[in-house]
């Protein structure tokens, strides 16, 4: 169990003061010019030692992405984009930062930027953060005034501006060159890949883009040493990280904990344990809308990390924790978040754009049991078809749900559709109707 | 889009508060990438109106204002007006009602919430208008911050951890034009569970109260 003196985000319910004196009182902004001092080479590999893995969802050693970023500059000027556009189901860790703990991403933004030779960062949070934004925009203010950032910051000989931009309401802003284009004034549509952005990335010039809690995190890492960090966690799977637990528990809270925790753990310590009790739990997507969800039997043992979860099958991602006890209607819960894909596709590659609709159509029919048995797969078959087709990862996102519900839980599918039948009273086939 | 829609004004102008938000947002992108400013000053015009005739919604004609602002084509501005889910192209009501029913507040009630918004307002379909005027009601997906679900957003305020009694209370609290604070409607802390926190206990104003441990 992580004690308190481990936790990074001691503001997390916001319980003192967010603002700068609260933060100092708090350990920070303390000793940042002597970090800057260290010089980029230093805070890097620090970073890597760390083993910090991004917290966005993909799980990339921060540090390693660091170092994509040119050493020397060709004249353009680099970027530094701080994702706050907080949108994938089940997560609002970003949200508990911007409003209680502002200041972390604030010096992580500075301390980030000199790493990787910018100047200049964007904060782009989601729009409907808007009390938050005022506190982080708040937070900002109060750093440019202390001589925390802007020119000479911290007295530190670098100049440094740090903008925020808020977005306005698509889920899509926060794959990162769909960001970067929302950033520039288009539609958020992501862009291909290569280039990355370390080489092309806003306004044409180097740029990299970080989660909130990625950046939030480094002035800590860097205060306390990376040995501090990496002891934390699981070999691989270092340190702590906030988890979301929401759904059918008896106390949903966002609570701060080491990565490698069990998920049975999690929930009963921190979450008042399952409606009903333990035994009374059916599945739980484990981190966020996106990753296929796990029945009861893995839940009972699988650890809270990146690859305990990949070896079942499903992902980390944001550590998101969507509990579902027994008396959920499990196809209406996927079915639902297949309306949210075909909802937020930004309708670019043909896959996603007609695949989140025909996919959200057919489970709209499973939740009814008007289907056929042999159509659960021919849905299996067109998730895969979406699938890795697509330029930006919103196509996989909206199949694995779907996948990962047929996985564990065709048995309930097929009782629906044999349901549906008896009350019907006509074993006639309902062909032909695709997805409608 | 907006052309068709009755009360649509037929010229817009920033106002003086709008021109000094417009100023500072500008300072924030490179010389020659002001089109980064599109989404902040259709929020300016957005206000404005708010403002003005107390429908926070974006007419044609002033994406056309910020289409000259801005040095676009129109076209652009009113395909990113139009892309974004948060910019009203119609008028809307003086409490825009946006209920998240996104499966992390479905689990928790959120069918509940838009019923008792429904018996409340008498709105029935989604993007309607009370007959009152009083009241807009949307669907929306997931507002993060699900471990207060459910959660419906009232203009640009969330109100967290209801149920149909508290959904109630709040609307008729917004008819009698006096807004509870947002948040937890249950009372909690934030995202604290129910009863208060159990971590970060030891936690005071300093960093050094866990290290007696």
């Amino acid at each position: 169990m992580l004690h308190d003196r481990d936790r990074i985000f001691t503001n997390l319910y916001g319980a003192h003061d967010w603002r700068l004196a609260g933060a100092r009182a708090r350990g920070d902004w303390d000793g940042t010019a002597a970090i800057l001092a260290r010089g980029r080479e230093a805070i890097i590999e620090d970073m890597k030692a760390s083993g910090l893995r991004g917290r966005g969802g993909a799980g990339f050693p921060t540090g390693m992405k660091w170092s994509f970023m040119p050493k020397q500059s060709d004249g353009r000027p680099a970027y530094l984009v701080i994702n706050a556009d907080e949108s994938e189901p089940g997560t609002c860790k970003d949200r508990d930062i911007m409003r209680h703990d502002p200041h972390k991403l604030v010096e992580g933004a500075l301390i980030a930027s000199f790493a990787m030779g910018a100047h200049a960062s964007y904060i782009y949070i989601r729009g409907e953060f808007y009390n938050e934004h005022l506190n982080l925009q708040a937070a900002i203010d109060e750093a440019y005034e202390a001589g925390l950032i802007g020119r000479n910051a911290c007295g530190s000989g670098w100049d440094f501006d740090l903008y925020l931009h808020r977005g306005a309401g698509a889920y899509i802003c926060g794959e990162e060159t769909a960001l970067l284009e929302s950033l520039e004034g288009k539609k958020g549509m992501p862009r291909m890949k290569p280039p990355f952005p370390a080489a092309v990335g806003l306004y044409g010039c180097p740029t990299t883009v970080n989660n909130v809690e990625s950046i939030a995190v480094a002035p800590t890492i860097l205060r306390r040493g990376p040995a501090w960090f990496s002891a934390l966690g699981r070999p691989k799977n270092a340190g702590t990280k906030i988890f979301c637990i929401s759904g059918h528990v008896n106390k949903p809270c966002n609570v701060e904990e080491e990565l490698g925790i069990p998920l049975r753990e999690l929930i009963e310590r921190y979450a008042g344990g399952v409606r009903g009790g333990w035994d009374n739990l059916l599945a739980v997507i484990p981190g966020g809308s996106s990753v296929p969800l796990l029945p009861k039997d893995i839940c009972d043992t699988v650890l809270m990390d990146f690859d305990s979860l990949r070896d079942v099958k499903s992902g980390l991602g944001t550590a998101a924790v969507i509990v579902m006890d027994k008396s959920t209607d499990v196809i209406r819960a996927i079915a639902r978040l297949a309306k949210f894909y075909k909802h937020e596709s930004c309708g670019q590659c043909t896959p996603c754009r007609e695949g989140t609709g025909w996919m959200m159509r057919v489970m709209n029919r499973m939740v009814e049991g008007r289907a056929e048995p042999e159509e659960i797969d021919v849905l299996e078959q067109v998730t895969r078809q979406v699938e890795g087709h697509t330029i930006c990862a919103l196509g996989d996102a909206a199949a694995w749900p779907i996948q990962g519900l047929i996985r564990h839980f065709r048995p309930v599918i097929e009782a629906r559709i044999a349901e549906y039948k008896r009350r019907a009273g006509d074993p006639r086939p309902t062909y032909p109707m695709a997805a409608e | 889009m907006s052309a068709d829609v009755a009360e649509a004004p037929t010229s817009f102008a920033f106002d003086a508060e709008s021109e000094d938000e417009i100023a500072r947002i500008l300072a924030k992108y490179p010389p020659g990438r002001q089109a980064s400013g599109v989404l902040p000053l259709l929020y300016v015009v957005q206000r404005q109106m708010r403002r003005q005739t107390g429908s926070a919604w974006v007419p044609r004609v002033a994406m056309d204002t910020v289409a000259a602002r801005l040095g676009m084509a129109p076209i652009r501005v009113y395909e990113v007006a139009t892309f974004y889910f948060m910019f009203n192209t119609q008028p809307v009501g003086k409490w825009h009602l946006q209920v998240c029913t996104t499966t992390p507040c479905w689990l928790r009630g959120s069918d509940e919430v838009v019923a008792a918004c429904r018996k409340a307002t008498g709105i029935h379909g989604w993007g309607e208008t009370s007959e009152d005027g009083l009241f807009t009601m949307i669907e929306v997906e997931c507002l993060g911050a699900c471990v207060n679900a459910p959660i419906l957003q009232v203009n640009d305020d969330f109100y967290e951890d209801l149920d149909a009694e508290r959904t109630t209370a709040l609307l008729e609290a917004l008819r009698r034009d006096a807004p509870p604070k947002p948040g937890s409607m249950s009372g909690r802390l934030n995202s604290a569970p129910e009863g208060g926190p159990t971590t970060l206990t030891e936690v005071g104003g300093t960093m050094d109260a866990g290290a007696a441990e």
